[in-house]
């Protein structure tokens, strides 16, 4: 399997401002996704993450402010053209009733076909690979319907996959899926970054494993751009504070050595076991900042 | 089938049905042949071959059995183009609306149309075939129109739960429309109910002459935009993220879908369920891609509707009963079973 590497392309919003039904829901937020780079979006509900992604996606129209690839607004591309460059995970994709893994996988094919040019071996090949990576090619003649949500999710990143995109946007890809469902997409995710270079934006609601996983973050708050930057920069208590709301304490992840955030909450201070002391000194006193 | 062999090896997926796939087809090329001849040959008056040959190829003999012959010729071409156009209207609806119990009379299509003939018999005297399929034509085209526009208010646009609720508030809007015109006024009662069971009975050739265009238009309509409405399926974001333009591929095969019906309409009158049942048959027999379950549809419609057709010739022998209320009672047991299923 060759691991060609992709084309970095240049997505970014410059003061977009979107939303539906004429209420603005993003608010003049201008970012850059880095080229080959896992970049995440986190923020509370309805803070406008997933608006954001889906404006990206040109999904929704931007009411004001441009979203440009490699300089040209997305809505002066042909939506087949921009689909060979930029995919899209949506949250809750539909499953067709009664559909074959192997044929879901090959409709990733649609901006790749041609009308009345039947299915090439290119396509053939692209849908193997894809299948390939997700490990799903021994479901391909199963019904998607009958998968547990860990395959069906594999299956859906194997669709677009099959798209061959430079750039994959996808919208709370892990959501719904249990802990253990949830690294395992993420890590082939990474690996496909790591090894293809494809550049990924997801939202995430977990702040752990988008500091895990992604090289920058985008935190949002109320429409508006509250923090970027590496997980480091954006994963502090001041930061966490003043996107969320909330009190919190920052580790360092034993395993990832990403930060690792703690909320503090109401119940906190079980005196009577020792763990409030290893924190203290895990965090170098910062829980006594707090206090 | 070897079910060990590799994605790669074995082939398309798309082709794992190719073996029994080519035998589905020619069995139902056989069942579209057999109920053609059982359309020819059984009704009031059978019809033996010799009377059939010299109807279809000899038309210097006029005996009576050679004329018979002749109007069953045409009134079969004329049910399998109508069961044909249904079923590709339903396969449309049905992916237009991502709705597998839909038909075309979930977008009010055939409300819309029965009042506008109905309003045309009672204000403009509209008697000819032509003015029925003008009236029908204009106001299934209005009424689809309209349950969009109503379908496509707010968030998300026409999404087809939306599109669903419009048909039905439409729909029952327009048929007390159509009451209210209706009960002051007997004779037009008189001519709306003869028109108002769907029959084929009347079919000519040159009937069958004005629906053939709406039936190829329709159906290439269909048949190129299968791909993009295969992304549909997948959800509109889906489908966008593979480049389809939603809003505009839902537009034109909603068109093909009304355009198909409406015609059909105008001319036999509304006859139910054909939508409905041949792209369920087809979605069992060829699967989930539409560019091959939508042929697939086209034919089993005519199938279905031509045989029904026969079967209301044989239940009330010598008379007959309108193709219309034969699918209605076939049909309606079926659509039970099916929304019974499609929740379970």
């Amino acid at each position: 399997m060759g691991a060609a590497r992709v084309d970095a392309h240049d997505l970014r919003c410059e003061r977009v401002v979107s939303g539906y039904d004429g209420k603005a829901v993003v608010r003049e937020v201008s970012v850059s996704l880095p080229g080959h780079g896992i970049s995440a979006i986190i923020g509370p509900n309805a803070c406008g993450k997933s608006t954001l992604l889906k404006t990206m996606a040109r999904l929704i129209k931007p009411m004001s402010g441009a979203v440009t690839l490699d300089g040209r607004g997305v809505g002066t591309i042909k939506p087949k053209r921009l689909a060979r460059m930029v995919g899209l995970l949506p949250q809750s994709p539909v499953v067709p009733d009664g559909i074959a893994v192997g044929d879901l996988v090959g409709r990733g094919r649609y901006p790749r076909q041609r009308v009345f040019r039947g299915w090439t071996k290119e396509d053939e090949a692209a849908v193997a690979e894809a299948m390939g990576i997700m490990s799903v090619a021994e479901l391909a003649d199963r019904s998607v319907s009958g998968l547990s949500g860990g395959q069906r999710q594999r299956v859906w990143i194997a669709m677009a996959l099959a798209q061959q995109t430079d750039i994959l946007l996808l919208d709370e890809p892990t959501t719904f899926l249990d802990v253990a469902y949830q690294i395992e997409i993420l890590d082939v995710l990474s690996e496909l970054n790591r090894e293809r270079g494809i550049t990924l934006a997801m939202v995430l609601h977990d702040i752990n494993l988008a500091a895990r996983y992604a090289d920058y973050i985008f935190a949002m708050k109320d429409g508006r751009l509250a923090a970027e930057g590496k997980p480091r920069e954006v994963v502090t208590a001041e930061a966490i504070k003043r996107v969320f709301g909330m009190d919190c304490v920052i580790l360092e992840d034993p395993v990832a050595r990403s930060p690792l955030m703690i909320p503090v909450g109401r119940r906190v201070g079980r005196q009577d076991d020792s763990g409030p002391a290893s924190i203290m000194d895990a965090s170098r006193g910062s829980l006594s900042a707090i206090r | 089938m070897t079910g060990r062999a590799s994605w790669r090896d074995r082939g398309l997926a798309r082709s794992s049905l190719r073996g029994h796939g080519v035998g589905v087809a020619a069995l139902s090329l056989a069942l579209l042949a057999s109920c053609a001849a059982a359309s020819f040959a059984l009704g009031a008056r059978a019809i033996t071959l010799t009377e059939l040959a010299d109807g279809l190829f000899r038309p210097y003999v006029n005996t009576y059995g050679a004329n018979v012959a002749r109007k069953r010729v045409a009134r079969t071409m004329f049910a399998l183009l109508c069961g044909g156009s249904l079923g590709v209207s339903g396969a449309l609806t049905q992916s237009v609306t991502r709705n597998p119990i839909a038909d075309p009379s979930i977008l009010g299509v055939n409300t819309g149309a029965a009042l506008s003939v109905v309003c045309g018999i009672a204000f403009l005297n509209i008697t000819t075939a032509a003015q029925y399929m003008g009236m029908a034509m204009a106001g299934a085209a209005l009424t689809a129109a309209f349950v969009y526009a109503v379908g496509s208010v707010g968030r998300d646009g026409a999404t087809p739960i939306k599109l669903a609720l419009a048909g039905a508030a439409v729909s029952a809007a327009l048929s007390s429309m159509v009451s209210a015109v209706l009960l002051p006024r007997s004779y037009v009662m008189d001519q709306y109910r003869y028109w108002q069971v769907g029959s084929v009975g009347s079919g000519t050739w040159a009937e069958t002459g004005a629906l053939l265009p709406f039936f190829i238009v329709g159906t290439l309509t269909a048949v190129a935009t299968a791909p993009a409405l295969n992304a549909l399926a997948m959800g509109d974001e889906a489908a966008t993220g593979l480049g389809v333009r939603a809003g505009l591929v839902r537009l034109i095969a909603s068109m093909a879908g009304v355009a198909l019906c409406g015609a059909v309409t105008a001319m036999a009158g509304p006859i139910g369920f054909i939508g409905l049942l041949a792209p369920r048959l087809a979605r069992m027999l060829a699967g989930a891609d539409l560019r091959r379950s939508l042929p697939m549809s086209a034919l089993l419609g005519a199938v279905t509707l031509t045989a029904s057709d026969v079967i209301g010739r044989l239940l009330t022998y010598p008379g007959e009963l309108e193709v219309g209320v034969v699918t209605a009672f076939v049909g309606a047991p079926i659509l039970i079973y099916a929304a019974v299923r499609s929740r379970a």
